[in-house]
């Protein structure tokens, strides 16, 4: 997809920049004659609104931080004097506090799209690395973001994660300390949490530009599947992509706003507006809601190291998506049976962050290790073993034919063409 | 021929599920053997989540009822009377424990709020005795409060607060209608989104203001010092009596001529009140915040609707 450039600097200090910085350059093949497979559908907005939330949350957080204190004898007290004193201090936090949840909503659905469109597949192994790296920071992001109000769920959430690493064999202890900068959750943790959640947006931002780099280098997937193969089955990034990507981050800004202005508290723990006491633990810690499958996974295995093993592993497995898919074929819409187990797994995710929420008793506990146990069937026996038992439908030879195909039939074509119509899941 | 591949692809699919599900099963079963030999208690951070224990009771034993307030939903304000008979109840009754100590007393004359008259904050403040200094000897010195002040606390500290109330602090009310609510369970929370329901906290204030029982059912044992109120939310009984009676406060609005504007003194209308007016302390730019929602939301619809007709118009040569 890189290759010939198409800028053609036009006035004469363009071209004084070009010879010396080709930015201009870079911008203009990157954003603007860098092509796009015509048939993208909303999902792959994903991407954009995930830019967008970003710069959102780094311009509310670095304002958010010129009035926060981050001590924990006053953390609790300087949000609610950002909340009631700070000339629209209300509105920046819940922006920022919301805004985190907006953000795994959008990577939560950006991923679950490159699964089911395969967008992890030889050439983009990098590329979907890279993405998991990003939801790796983002997550050590967002849970050092909720320790600093301070309150019961920040201080017990940090209490509880942080003991995490106890569980490591020998040295675990001495690293749960280093971790405190104490001998339990304190002042010096809080300190640090916030040093470092000031830090890690500006290293998401640096691989996010590694991940969007490799991604023009190796072009977008698309839902066919089929790499583009002419000029007829690419369209210029401005306006197309633009403009799409253009109403869906304003229709997901709607649906932002929806919960920054009429249920900015729905997404957080009513425990999180009571002062972090180290003395009274919660009746029942639980952590962001996003968090919540991986938490359940956690506490499904019965032993704390197995419990800590079994999450990080469930992220860790990610990485080795691109070699545990043994399919020939990219995208789901061109395999009958992933596109079931597609399906059978997004409902399995839901369940356990549905259960993660729970307290771990009676049957719950059963039902969370059952659908623990399928996760990890999913990708270790399920993922290798469909690329030898499935037989996938005939693909169309280009994105063009398959475009044009669709037109044809109009509403109602025969099953094939209906399921490879990729607007279907628009 | 169609027919012919789908009714393959069923086969196939049919075949790989057995197989698949034969494998799940084999694993789970090593899993469950794994787990059994375990005989560590599942989740480590929870002490209480032992499996073999017997399900905890839930709390609170009866939910909360839900209460029509006038500030739920998009379009929700503040009742500035109610916020106002709400403060005295607080003034009257709560403040004799609970602490308030993040709301200035400037605040109680904000717009969106009980909006008191400049004059009438001050003469609120000056009420108070607020301790300042040190002064030029060196000495601490009592002096009456300003708008500037916040609300002073009734015990110095929490060990204070502990011993005056049986062994239980008081919490503080700055944002206590935020920091409670009852757990509203599948799928009300799902429905909660489209209803715009954030009022768990007031919802949950008057529930337990109105619910204590001067009697414990059968086998709930209530300590002395405790009450009984299957409203709360940590357990069965609280060490808060009963705060309110019939006519425990005298409300100011009903003391001019005007007998329309009087409202009841019972319990359940200084319960509302009170939650009313603990909603507006813990979130005093609700209505500010509810108002630009509109705003801003009635802006985006419209530009979406723009912004979706030029993509139409770009991509109208472009079949996709």
């Amino acid at each position: 997809m890189q290759g010939t450039s198409e800028y053609q600097p036009r006035t004469g200090i363009e071209r004084w920049i070009d010879s010396r910085m080709p930015l201009p350059r870079l911008m203009y093949d990157s954003f603007i004659a860098y092509p796009i497979p015509r048939n993208l559908n909303y999902s792959y907005a994903f991407g954009a609104i995930l830019s967008l939330v970003l710069v959102v949350q780094i311009l509310t957080g670095v304002v958010l931080a010129m009035h926060y204190a981050a001590n924990s004898a006053i953390a609790f007290n300087s949000v609610e004097q950002i909340m009631r004193d700070v000339n629209y201090g209300w509105l920046l936090r819940y922006m920022h506090a919301n805004g985190s949840s907006m953000f795994f909503i959008a990577v939560y659905i950006h991923m679950f799209r490159g699964l089911y469109y395969g967008s992890y597949k030889a050439p983009r192994e990098i590329q979907w690395i890279l993405g998991v790296i990003l939801f790796l920071l983002m997550m050590a992001t967002a849970f050092m973001g909720y320790v600093l109000p301070w309150g019961q769920m920040s201080f017990w959430g940090a209490t509880v994660i942080t003991n995490l690493f106890s569980a490591i064999p020998l040295v675990g202890e001495g690293i749960t300390h280093w971790l405190w900068g104490g001998f339990a959750v304190g002042n010096p943790t809080l300190n640090r949490f916030f040093s470092l959640h000031y830090l890690l947006p500006f290293m998401i931002v640096g691989v996010v530009i590694l991940h969007v780099w490799a991604f023009h280098v190796t072009g977008q997937t698309n839902p066919t599947g089929v790499e583009p193969k002419s000029r007829s089955d690419v369209v210029p990034f401005t306006p197309h992509a633009t403009m799409k990507d253009a109403v869906a981050m304003v229709a997901f800004a709607l649906f932002f706003a929806w919960f920054l202005f009429y249920l900015p508290n729905y997404l957080g723990h009513p425990d999180n507006y009571t002062l972090a006491n180290p003395l009274v633990t919660p009746p029942h810690i639980v952590p962001e809601w996003y968090f919540l499958p991986f938490y359940a996974i956690l506490r499904a295995i019965p032993s704390k190291l197995g419990g800590v093993i079994a999450m990080f592993a469930s992220i860790i497995v990610l990485f080795f998506l691109p070699w545990l898919d043994r399919s020939k074929v990219q995208s789901a819409a061109y395999r009958p049976l992933y596109r079931i187990f597609f399906w059978i797994f997004v409902v399995n995710v839901i369940c356990l962050g549905y259960f993660g929420a729970k307290p771990p008793e009676g049957w719950y506990v059963l039902a969370t290790q059952l659908l623990t146990a399928y996760y990890f069937v999913h990708f270790l026996i399920i993922f290798p073993l469909l690329g030898y038992i499935e037989k996938p439908r005939p693909r169309p030879t280009s994105i063009t034919e398959a475009v044009l195909s669709k037109h044809k039939s109009g509403g109602g074509g025969t099953p094939a063409e209906a399921a490879a119509s990729p607007e279907r899941r628009g | 021929m169609r027919d012919g591949t789908a009714t393959k692809i069923m086969t196939t699919m049919l075949k790989s599920i057995t197989r698949l599900s034969a494998a799940g099963v084999l694993v789970l079963a090593g899993l469950s053997v794994a787990a059994a030999q375990q005989d560590a208690p599942a989740a480590p951070e929870s002490p209480e989540a032992k499996p073999e224990e017997t399900a905890l009771p839930h709390f609170p034993l009866e939910e909360p009822e839900e209460m029509e307030w006038s500030f739920a939903g998009p379009f929700g304000k503040f009742d500035q009377q109610q916020l106002q008979r709400g403060f005295q109840v607080y003034r009257e009754v709560c403040s004799a424990c609970h602490s308030m100590k993040l709301v200035p007393f400037r605040a109680l004359g904000w717009e969106g709020g009980p909006h008191f008259s400049e004059e009438e904050v001050e003469a609120l403040a000056a009420e108070y005795q607020i301790q300042d200094g040190p002064d030029d000897t060196g000495e601490m010195f009592e002096r009456p409060g300003r708008p500037s002040d916040y609300f002073p606390a009734p015990f110095p500290n929490d060990e204070a607060a502990r011993y005056a109330n049986g062994g239980a602090v008081p919490p503080d009310m700055s944002v206590l209608a935020k920091a409670r609510g009852v757990e509203r369970g599948f799928p009300q929370f799902l429905i909660d989104i489209f209803t715009t329901y954030q009022e768990g906290g007031p919802d949950y204030i008057h529930a337990l203001l109105t619910g204590y029982e001067d009697e414990a059912p059968e086998g709930v044992t209530v300590l002395p010092g405790q009450y009984y109120n299957p409203h709360y939310m940590y357990a069965a009984a609280l060490a808060m009596p009963p705060p309110l009676f019939e006519d425990l406060v005298e409300y100011a609005q009903n003391q001019d001529d005007d007998p329309n504007n009087d409202v009841p003194q019972t319990v359940d209308q200084y319960s509302r009140d009170v939650a009313a007016f603990l909603m507006w302390a813990a979130e005093p730019h609700m209505e500010a915040r509810k108002s630009m929602g509109f705003t801003v939301i009635a802006f985006l619809l419209v530009f979406c609707g723009l912004v979706y007709y030029v993509k139409r118009k770009v991509w109208a040569n472009v079949e996709h």
